[in-house]
């Protein structure tokens, strides 16, 4: 079946999320948004869900944690317990004053690059990726609704044109994708 | 949208609109470099590669080209080695804290002073690595498999804790700035025009495409990162302070040290900020976005951190009288009147003094006060460095090995070299990187925006909202009258109020 996807182009974030919320309550589903900036409050109206990247950040830095206790225990500990000025250093928690600023920096170190290369995989940017953005306007001052027939085989394209141009629009295109 | 109090001074002046934005920022990248930038990129670029031969014939002849000797171990290199650590700390602190913090304000100057960061912490960890002698052998810093030698590295130093916070410190700060850049590059892509700039910039912007998901994770790492950075930011100089505070040197074993050098590295980085950013908004006229008030609240942070500071040596004395050992009250005698009293005396009034002038607000307002007293600062915080280190180490527990510092002319090369380099990165960031953060400041517009915050409601107002309109007018007035009166300040301010009517004129047409 031949998909038609429909941009309808926005000057302004709180039009387009006015728009938005019109389509949704007719039924329209909304495939994408595309904006210069993140318009806050739009993600509930289009049904995109709240990311979980957060948890991955909190898993990441516990796995930090855990490295760097194992590792320093192995070191300081079991591989060759160091004598300096005669401190006790046969349990690692004897020691465990000493280990604490780097045990944090390592968590820090984990979680943050652990969610940062999550990020960039769930996102699918990485170096040299072709950008997917309708319309090179859309990171400047353009908004633009992405609608897909597939996605709203009750409605025609030209009933969703028409709802569209409703909403304040102030360009709209379509393409064929096969 | 979140409205803000019409009170409020507006942080974005002008009329400005999106595209208007992307305008001001995108221009300088776009057009052809000022003659000036090429003349200040030359200057910085001599400086830095003079430094580099020092650091080169540092390397080859060994650190006894220093003025080093056996009671003064430790004296300009890591005194320059604190002090550009401390600079680089406020590009993390606007960055993070003051986004936890939901401060708007930051929006417009947390890019530069984020690379300001980046680039000061270059060149922080530049000295302990030519410290070292043969920096061939740095890696033997990282906990490797002991085939080296016989021992692990010793996790019970604070100078490892160094390495594992300073490492942390620059590549969290280093993807922290890179995700916020970004949606940026996105846009200059979207509008180069010239085959080579959109191939780079299209690789640098990771084909980001501003999707609505794509920006709700942005929104989550950048605050989680944030979340995490701001206790990095505070760990970084606690142990930085742990090298000296844990050796048993008297004026360096204090436990006040932590809380007292991240309040003097805050302090010294906002300096730096200051400076760079007033010279910054001008030549790529950017003083719709970073004007007086942004100022004033720096200057309110240089204030208070500065008072800390202040604190804290007052403290130091007292403490080094009332604990009644004589040799930590020593060590404090022989830093205000001993023969370094000049440079006790020179940290004194840059650092105590100088940051009181900003109670008053007419000076706080002023951009040409401000230039001056972030110059001062940055002074005055080498010298407490230099003070620390080298009047705590030159009368040594031996009278015999009592000793003097001078420094031979690598130490000031190498020194003087190091702000060549970083100016030599910043100018390159001020030409090919967005120097203010595009999709940020956007989203600031219509709840900070002077134009905005001057309309009774919103575009659709009926009527019966106009009517409303000069009521809320009034109040928005007096941010205007101050603003004027800060004109007569100074010529900068006179530039500013000529700027914004050019741009006026230019909507109006």
């Amino acid at each position: 079946m031949a998909d038609k996807v429909i941009y309808a182009m926005y000057d302004d974030d709180n039009v387009l999320k006015d728009g938005a919320k019109k389509l949704v309550s007719k039924g329209v589903k909304v495939s994408e948004v595309f904006s210069p900036f993140p318009i806050h409050g739009i993600d509930p109206i289009i049904g995109v869900k709240n990311t979980r990247l957060g948890i991955m950040a909190f898993i990441y830095g516990l796995t930090g944690l855990t490295l760097a206790t194992i590792g320093m225990r192995y070191f300081m500990v079991v591989d060759w317990p160091m004598n300096i000025g005669g401190k006790p250093n046969f349990t690692y928690l004897d020691n465990i004053l000493a280990f604490i600023p780097i045990s944090f920096e390592f968590t820090v170190l984990c979680a943050a690059h652990g969610m940062a290369i999550t990020y960039f995989l769930r996102n699918k940017t990485l170096p040299g990726m072709p950008a997917q953005n309708p319309d090179p306007r859309t990171t400047d001052d353009r908004f633009v609704m992405e609608l897909r027939t597939s996605e709203n085989s009750q409605f025609s394209a030209e009933e969703l044109e028409a709802m569209l141009k409703e909403t304040g629009i102030v360009e709209l295109d379509q393409k064929d994708v096969a | 949208m979140h409205k803000e109090a019409a009170i409020r001074e507006p942080l974005i002046l002008g009329h400005k609109t999106y595209h208007d934005i992307t305008e001001d920022v995108c221009r300088p990248i776009e057009d052809k470099a000022p003659r000036m930038w090429y003349i200040l990129f030359g200057i910085a670029l001599i400086i830095g590669l003079y430094g580099v031969g020092c650091i080169l014939y540092l390397l080859g002849t060994g650190v006894g080209v220093w003025g080093l000797n056996k009671t003064i171990g430790w004296a300009w290199d890591i005194t320059n080695f604190v002090w550009w650590v401390g600079i680089g700390h406020a590009g993390t602190l606007i960055s993070a804290v003051l986004l936890l913090f939901r401060q708007k304000w930051r929006m417009a100057i947390n890019r530069s002073a984020e690379a300001m960061t980046i680039f000061a912490v270059f060149m922080a960890g530049l000295f302990p690595l030519i410290h070292m002698g043969r920096l061939w052998l740095g890696y033997w810093v990282l906990p490797l498999p002991n085939h080296f030698g016989s021992l692990w590295v010793n996790f019970n130093s604070p100078l490892l804790w160094d390495v594992f916070a300073i490492s942390t410190y620059l590549s969290v700060s280093l993807v922290f700035w890179y995700i916020g850049l970004i949606p940026d590059f996105a846009t200059i892509r979207d509008r180069a025009k010239k085959p080579i700039p959109k191939k780079m910039y299209s690789i640098m912007s990771f084909g980001w495409s501003g999707r609505a998901k794509h920006w709700n994770r942005f929104e989550l790492v950048s605050l989680v990162l944030a979340g995490l950075a701001t206790p990095l930011v505070f760990s970084v100089h606690s142990i930085v302070s742990f090298d000296f505070a844990t050796s048993v040197i008297p004026g360096w074993h204090t436990t006040i040290f932590p809380p007292y050098f991240v309040a003097g590295a805050v302090f010294s980085g906002f300096a730096m900020v200051q400076t760079l950013l007033l010279i910054m908004r001008k030549a790529m006229s950017l003083e719709a976005y970073i004007h007086t008030k942004h100022v004033e609240y720096m200057n309110i942070v240089i204030m208070v951190t500065g008072s800390i500071v202040g604190t804290a040596y007052i403290t130091e004395l007292f403490i080094s009288w009332y604990s009644g050992v004589e040799y930590e009250a020593y060590a404090f005698i022989n830093r205000a009147t001993g023969p370094y009293w000049w440079a006790y005396w020179a940290m004194m009034t840059c650092n105590v003094i100088s940051p009181q002038l900003m109670w008053f607000k007419k000076l706080r307002r002023s951009l040409l006060f401000t230039f001056i007293i972030s110059i001062v600062v940055n002074i005055g915080m080498w010298f407490e460095r230099y003070v620390i280190i080298v009047t705590s180490l030159h009368r040594d527990f031996l009278p015999s090995s009592w000793s003097m510092h001078y420094p031979s002319h690598i130490d000031i090369g190498v020194y003087i070299g190091t702000i060549g380099l970083f100016f030599v990165f910043f100018l390159l960031f001020a030409r090919y990187f967005p120097v203010l953060a595009l999709n940020e400041v956007k989203s600031i517009l219509k709840g900070s925006g002077e134009s905005y915050k001057n309309m009774p409601d919103d575009h659709h107002a009926e009527p019966a909202a106009a009517e409303a309109a000069p009521k809320a007018e009034a109040p928005v007035e007096e941010p205007k009258a101050e603003d004027s009166t800060d004109a007569s300040d100074d010529a900068k301010g006179e530039d500013d109020s000529e700027e914004k009517k050019e741009d006026n004129n230019d909507n109006n047409e």
